[in-house]
């Protein structure tokens, strides 16, 4: 795939005992907007840093950029990668205008350009304030800024939004947005489903160092087991459904007038079809179908019950 | 740019952000001060004893402060340099430093410089105050005991560099930042004390009898801060003379150039195997 910035193929990686992420096949192409989600601990942190070049995979290969990083990340992959870790710490005698100079001038960027920057997440009126007086969502912007350097092919956030207000979630992922529009592959982890829904173009569900579900919003939903709940209310209490109508569908009554049919996804058409057929005995179809939540609960819902 | 020079580039940017952040963070200030108190605690009651047999105050300097260096100014080495790597990978900003183009050594050689002009200028500063104190004291000193002091003004910087050396590899070892300030205070308690006083028990018991003048010099070479000892105290007649140390300096078979190497060769491996083990250390 010509597009593809990030691919890692059968790639397991150990840490001692421990597993970081087991057999994990992952790809992200330019101007895609990736969610990585999973508990604490799942494997998502290991998944960024091997994109990084930060680790080193135990099997498996790993290919960023066209580069194969079997031993050491070159110098040009890196200047087109850009990185916000987890609980990430600034030197607090800082000021935030220098911090973001130290990184550009790793980065060979011009500091010039700076000042764009800080206006761009939001926080220029800081810029010669010490960090130590920054508040946390300020140091988080400010660690957004010098992931956008240079203005990298691959964004790696990794838990960019813990612990922010409503407003400033939003604006990140606005910025997130527009370095997508405008061709970055941006991978960002969260434990948080929630607040995905609409601002990743793709999930990678992680759980136990395993990869357990990729794919669209709507791909994932066609994965649950009984994701769309259809409740029909009859028209009367009398009505009686003949066996065979709804064909080895599954139904409920519950209540004299109501019924609730569960159906995957891929059913849904041909169910409604179904019940079209009974339109005179049916007063309203409703159909729920399920949010992140429900798509949360079944792949990660066990773990987290333990 | 070349892809040389992008690499001096990257070292020269980390060492001024490390000088910078030692400035700020009042390091330096502090280091300096404590060394120019010390120095001039010594100056101005360390003439006194001198005023009859007129011998040079400076010299007399040299022999005092030589001796509180030993303990000075690798803990103030070790301070500075044990949380350099530990703190770094548990604040994040190591694994974001090594996504940037630079590599493992770059960061070491880096820090080194920076902490070592940390180093350099409170030694300097510090020392060099008592230095000019003693001249408008009105002392008349001698050419030869300047040099004597300017030599131990420059090996102290090469012990606390050996000894931010030693703090780096302390700092890549260690499972995190308290760990790396146990491990140090340790590191400094063993070469600073307990080293002597062992060296002097197993002296004392043995009586002469089985311990060689070969093997004094080998165990004497193993600790840096006895290699600065015999740099400044047997370096200079007129210092040894004061030291006591005539004795030994007469029957250690090393030169000064030899110890210098040595003591560089302090810094040098402990930074070598620093890199070495923060280059496998998975953050």
């Amino acid at each position: 795939m010509t597009d593809a910035v990030a691919v890692l193929a059968n790639v397991t990686k150990r840490y001692g005992a421990q597993l970081g992420v087991s057999d994990l096949d992952f790809i992200a192409r330019a101007g895609e907007r990736i969610g990585l989600i999973g508990h604490n601990g799942a494997g998502k942190s290991t998944l960024i840093k091997l994109i990084l070049g930060l680790l080193r995979p135990t099997s498996g290969r790993v290919e960023v950029l066209g580069e194969d990083l079997a031993w050491q990340t070159s110098r040009g992959v890196r200047l087109q990668m850009g990185y916000l870790p987890e609980n990430l710490v600034f030197p607090p005698s800082m000021s935030g205008e220098e911090v973001l100079a130290f990184y550009a001038r790793l980065k060979q960027q011009p500091v010039s350009s700076n000042r764009e920057l800080l206006e761009r997440v939001g926080i220029a009126h800081a810029a010669k304030r010490r960090v130590a007086t920054y508040s946390k969502g300020m140091r988080q912007r400010l660690g957004l800024a010098q992931a956008l350097l240079g203005t990298p092919r691959i964004l790696l956030l990794d838990e960019p939004t813990t612990g922010l207000d409503p407003a400033l979630r939003e604006k990140f992922y606005q910025i997130i947005g527009e370095m997508s529009e405008a061709g970055t592959s941006v991978v960002l982890s969260s434990h948080a489903l929630a607040e995905l829904e609409g601002e990743v173009d793709r999930l990678v569900v992680m759980s136990n160092s395993c990869k357990v579900a990729d794919g669209t919003v709507q791909e994932l939903r066609r994965m649950l087991h009984d994701p769309v709940r259809i409740r029909v209310t009859l028209a009367d209490t009398q009505i009686a459904i003949a066996p065979g109508v709804l064909g080895e569908i599954e139904w409920k009554r519950h209540g004299p007038q109501t019924m609730e049919i569960r159906c995957r996804e891929a059913d849904k058409m041909d169910v409604l079809r179904r019940l079209s057929s009974l339109s005179a005995a049916i007063e309203d179809i409703e159909i729920v179908t399920p949010g992140l939540d429900a798509i949360y609960t079944q792949f990660l819902g066990q773990e987290a019950a333990e | 740019m070349t892809e040389r020079n992008y690499m001096l580039n990257a070292v020269a940017v980390i060492a001024a952000k490390e000088l910078r952040e030692g400035l700020r963070n009042r390091w330096a200030v502090s280091a300096t001060v404590i060394l120019a108190a010390v120095a001039l605690t010594i100056v101005l009651l360390g003439s006194a004893p001198t005023g009859l047999v007129r011998i040079s105050p400076l010299s007399v300097t040299v022999v005092s402060l030589s001796s509180l260096t030993i303990f000075l100014v690798p803990l103030i080495a070790l301070l500075l340099s044990y949380d350099a790597l530990a703190g770094e990978i548990e604040r994040g900003t190591m694994a974001l430093l090594l996504s940037y183009p630079v590599s493992h050594a770059q960061v070491i050689a880096g820090k080194f410089l920076g902490h070592a002009a940390i180093l350099t200028i409170a030694t300097v500063i510090g020392y060099g105050a008592a230095g000019v104190a003693l001249v408008f004291d009105g002392n008349q000193v001698e050419a030869n005991a300047w040099n004597a002091f300017s030599f131990m003004v420059g090996s102290s910087v090469l012990l606390g560099m050996a000894f931010v050396a030693l703090g780096y590899l302390v700092s890549a070892t260690a499972r995190d930042p308290r760990t790396a300030a146990g491990i140090a205070v340790g590191l400094w308690l063993f070469f600073a004390f307990i080293y002597d006083l062992a060296l002097l028990g197993l002296l004392v018991a043995d009586g002469g009898k089985h311990i060689a003048v070969s093997f004094l010099n080998v165990v004497l070479l193993a600790n840096p801060a006895d290699v600065y000892r015999l740099l400044n105290l047997t370096g200079f007649s007129n210092v040894s003379m004061f030291a006591g140390m005539t004795g030994i300096a007469g029957q250690l078979n090393v030169g000064t150039s030899f110890l210098l190497s040595t003591l560089i060769g302090w810094t040098a491996v402990p930074l070598v195997l620093a890199t070495f083990v923060f280059a496998r250390r998975e953050l």
